[in-house]
């Protein structure tokens, strides 16, 4: 079975997956949620009234007592959800106060989110951080790990363009979730993407692993022989590991976990195939194509053809 | 194919009855079995999160500019406070902590009134002075004082110790009414003191009570606690005036932000506030719950289908592994979320995946013609490195999330990289050590003849 033969393809196919999601992000902006953003979400019910209220009637409302950019939706179990800037406790104690009043009914705080402006920077970027130190930690981790063989730094760095790709399919997924589910990139997206990150890392090392193992064993086979049989070695264990175990587990929470999950079992689920599929067609690949120093020939192959 | 398998199964009982005796129960007790005394016990009740059972989730800050030096000793006296506080009310298994440089997550799970914690939290001490006569009290002295903030007069104390009644002491004037605070320099270089302004209301209270007092000490009171016990010098006709004493520059500050702040050493203000209603949050754990148990029974199906004996085998560790997990969760205690409960999941992939490779490592030795016991052998040996190199990268990606998560508050970060750090280990151990010996007891028990049916070959 020649996998790695047919690399382009598989870089074509990622391009896809990736660039129009990425496209709707890079035109709309990153729908983020006000965990990022700062804001609040205030998520109410009406119990036994006559009438669920209007969303221009709770605009003019939090309009009256000052409360700006305020979003009214209304959800499947009849509740509202009202977006506005950062409330403080005392102007939510307000709206509370004037929604009582207004319609009549005690109306039940099914969820409340409040998070001051500058917090919201401040997790988006030492998130970022995080990922990053994490990131780096890996690929010098991969690199001692690896030191056996040679360019063991390189093992490092595909695992990190794989994962880089990784994330980057998690964006668009959730960039074409924006455009056409209202999705929002918050605290759970956050969390998809830890989890994503984790995921991939693992399972490069587990490929690499049997590379490592081969290059001892099988040393006077050309390099992307040697890769291409310890992708088809660990084949089985990918399908089995990642389609059978884990995305069935994401499957039953996407299809049973209720409304917050939902959005965050689907990125899982395209994440972590993702993952596996990056292991193999990314940093597998790509490692073949460095050993081979393919991007000499990728614009210039007439030259190089005439000079050899 | 292992030696010493006896100890090793006795081993992997013991953990699991340990295990599930924690699982089963709220209360770990350990009893001596003669006089049935309690040697040892621990609190070990499930803890769900804020998501999973609704409840309030405040982030504070410290008030102060960027550049401020904030001394970890004042945050977690804040922090101290704020618990003591928040308990005064009566709820149950908060948490208040310290996250970062500057602020303080508090975590209220289950709470319905919101409103009466938010409020405790908001509010600064009460501040009295209050009149001792000749008296000076040493710091920390709990007293009672004649004032109450709503008005109602304060009931009558009861007899204390030897039948004598604790003194109440008359309020001359709170903290209301200070209008600023500033620490200066005082004659003796090197030492400081304390000047304050009153409003006008303040100014004449306590004009008029310090020129009928001096000579006399007039104590300060935080929260019903002796904070100084300074003696009136003279008449403080003018709004204005100084506490003098043996003050350093720290202790002067220190002592200017108790009047100023009330108890908190550090101005505090909300910069988050999460509240979940109850039923949504139950309705997530329903929900989450329903989806585990479906995805778990779809997986353990599989694995027993696939893999045949060795299947079966990883499905009994996976479940003592499941046991083992949510018991140690209890034991922490680790409050279980949503991120959590994600981070769960993911190391349940990795206990899956460890079998998974050892399996498939199996099967391509005894493909390759070697007998079952080479085979088993080598599966565990080659499949190693692979186990062990994975599973600590993801366990050092995880503790650096941990160290985001805690020093900034993140606790979704928190949770979810705690509980995938836990369960990697657990994972680890039993991959290399539960399954291998459970198979190999399996193998010499049933004595499978035909090889390609139970190993799926």
């Amino acid at each position: 079975m020649n996998i790695l033969g047919k690399r382009y393809l598989f870089f074509a196919i990622s391009l896809l997956v990736i660039v129009p999601g990425l496209l709707v992000l890079a035109i709309g902006g990153l729908p983020l949620a006000l965990d990022f953003t700062g804001g609040s979400l205030l998520e109410v019910s009406f119990p036994g009234a006559a009438q669920q209220p209007q969303p221009a009637e709770i605009i003019a409302l939090y309009n009256d007592l000052g409360v700006k950019d305020t979003q009214v939706q209304t959800t499947d179990v009849g509740s509202l959800v009202i977006r506005s800037t950062f409330l403080d406790d005392a102007t939510r104690e307000q709206v509370l106060a004037a929604l009582q009043e207004r319609f009549g009914t005690k109306p039940t705080v099914v969820r409340f989110d409040s998070v001051g402006p500058t917090i919201g920077a401040q997790v988006t970027s030492r998130a970022a951080l995080a990922v990053s130190v994490a990131a780096l930690v890996v690929v010098l981790y991969i690199t001692i790990t690896f030191r056996g063989i040679a360019h063991s730094f390189r093992y490092g760095v595909c695992a990190i363009l794989a994962m880089i790709h990784d994330v980057a399919v998690v964006f668009s997924i959730a960039g074409l979730g924006a455009l056409f589910l209202g999705w929002e990139m918050d605290s759970l997206f956050l969390t998809a993407l830890l989890t994503v990150i984790g995921f991939s890392v693992q399972d490069k090392i587990v490929v690499f692993d049997r590379i490592r193992e081969n290059s001892n064993i099988l040393r006077r086979l050309d390099f992307e022989t040697l890769v291409n049989h310890s992708v088809v070695q660990t084949l089985q264990r990918s399908i089995n590991t990642q389609l059978m175990t884990v995305e069935f587990l994401l499957l039953a929470l996407a299809l049973f976990g209720g409304v917050t999950l939902q959005e965050f079992s689907v990125l899982m689920l395209v994440g972590l195939f993702s993952g596996t599929y990056s292991s193999i067609f990314i940093a597998a690949s790509v490692l073949v194509a460095w050993e081979k120093q393919e991007w000499k020939t990728w614009f210039g192959r007439n030259k190089a053809e005439s000079a050899a | 194919m292992i030696r010493n398998l006896t100890t090793r199964l006795v081993i992997i009982l013991a953990i699991a009855a340990l295990a599930i005796w924690i699982d089963s129960s709220d209360k770990f007790i350990i009893r001596n079995p003669i006089d049935q005394t309690v040697l040892y016990q621990r609190d070990v009740s499930p803890r769900l999160g804020l998501d999973l059972r609704g409840g309030l989730q405040v982030l504070m800050e410290a008030d102060l500019p960027e550049d401020a030096n904030i001394t970890a000793e004042s945050m977690e006296v804040a922090r101290t406070i704020i618990e003591n506080r928040t308990n005064a009310l009566g709820v149950a298994e908060n948490t208040i902590q310290v996250a970062g440089d500057r602020r303080i997550v508090g975590e209220f799970p289950g709470i319905q009134d919101t409103d009466s914690v938010l409020a405790t939290i908001r509010q600064t001490g009460l501040l009295e002075f209050v009149d001792t006569g000749d008296v000076s009290l040493p710091e920390g002295t709990e007293v009672l004082t004649d004032f109450s903030a709503t008005g109602e007069p304060v009931p009558a104390p009861e007899a204390g110790e030897g039948g004598a009644l604790p003194s109440v002491y008359h309020t001359v004037m709170t903290g209301a009414d200070l209008k600023t605070v500033t620490v200066v320099p005082a004659q003796l270089a090197g030492s400081y003191q304390i000047a304050f302004t009153l409003s006008d209301n303040g100014a004449k209270v306590f004009g008029e009570h310090t020129a009928a007092n001096v000579g006399k000490y007039l104590t300060i009171v935080l929260d019903k606690k002796v904070i100084s016990s300074p003696r009136i010098e003279s008449a403080i006709t003018q709004g204005e005036g100084v506490i003098t004493g043996n003050y350093t520059s720290e202790s002067a500050n220190a002592f200017a932000v108790q009047l100023r702040y009330g108890s908190l050493p550090i101005p505090l203000k909300i910069v988050e506030t999460r509240i979940i209603g109850a039923t949504l949050g139950e309705d997530s754990l329903q929900k989450s719950m329903l989806a585990g148990l479906v995805g778990m029974s779809i997986v353990i199906l599989f694995m027993g289908l696939y893999y045949r004996l060795p299947g079966i085998v990883a499905d009994v560790a996976i479940l003592f592994y499941a046991a083992v997990a949510f018991a140690l969760f209890k034991w922490i205690p680790v409050t279980l979320t949503l991120p959590g409960i994600a981070g769960f999941l993911l190391s349940t992939g990795s206990a899956l995946d460890a079998n998974i490779l050892i399996f498939e490592r199996i099967k391509e030795e005894l493909r390759s013609g070697r007998t079952l016991e080479q085979a088993i052998d080598l599966g565990w040996v080659r499949a190693r490195s692979s186990i062990f190199d994975s599973n600590i990268a993801t366990v050092i990606t995880s503790l650096i999330l941990f160290w985001f998560g805690s020093s900034f508050g993140a606790t979704i970060v928190k949770g979810f990289s705690l509980t995938l750090m836990l369960g990697v280990a657990i994972s680890l151990f039993t991959a290399i050590f539960v399954t291998r010996s459970l198979l190999v007891f399996a193998l010499k028990t049933f004595k499978p003849k035909n090889l390609e049916f139970w190993f799926g070959i």
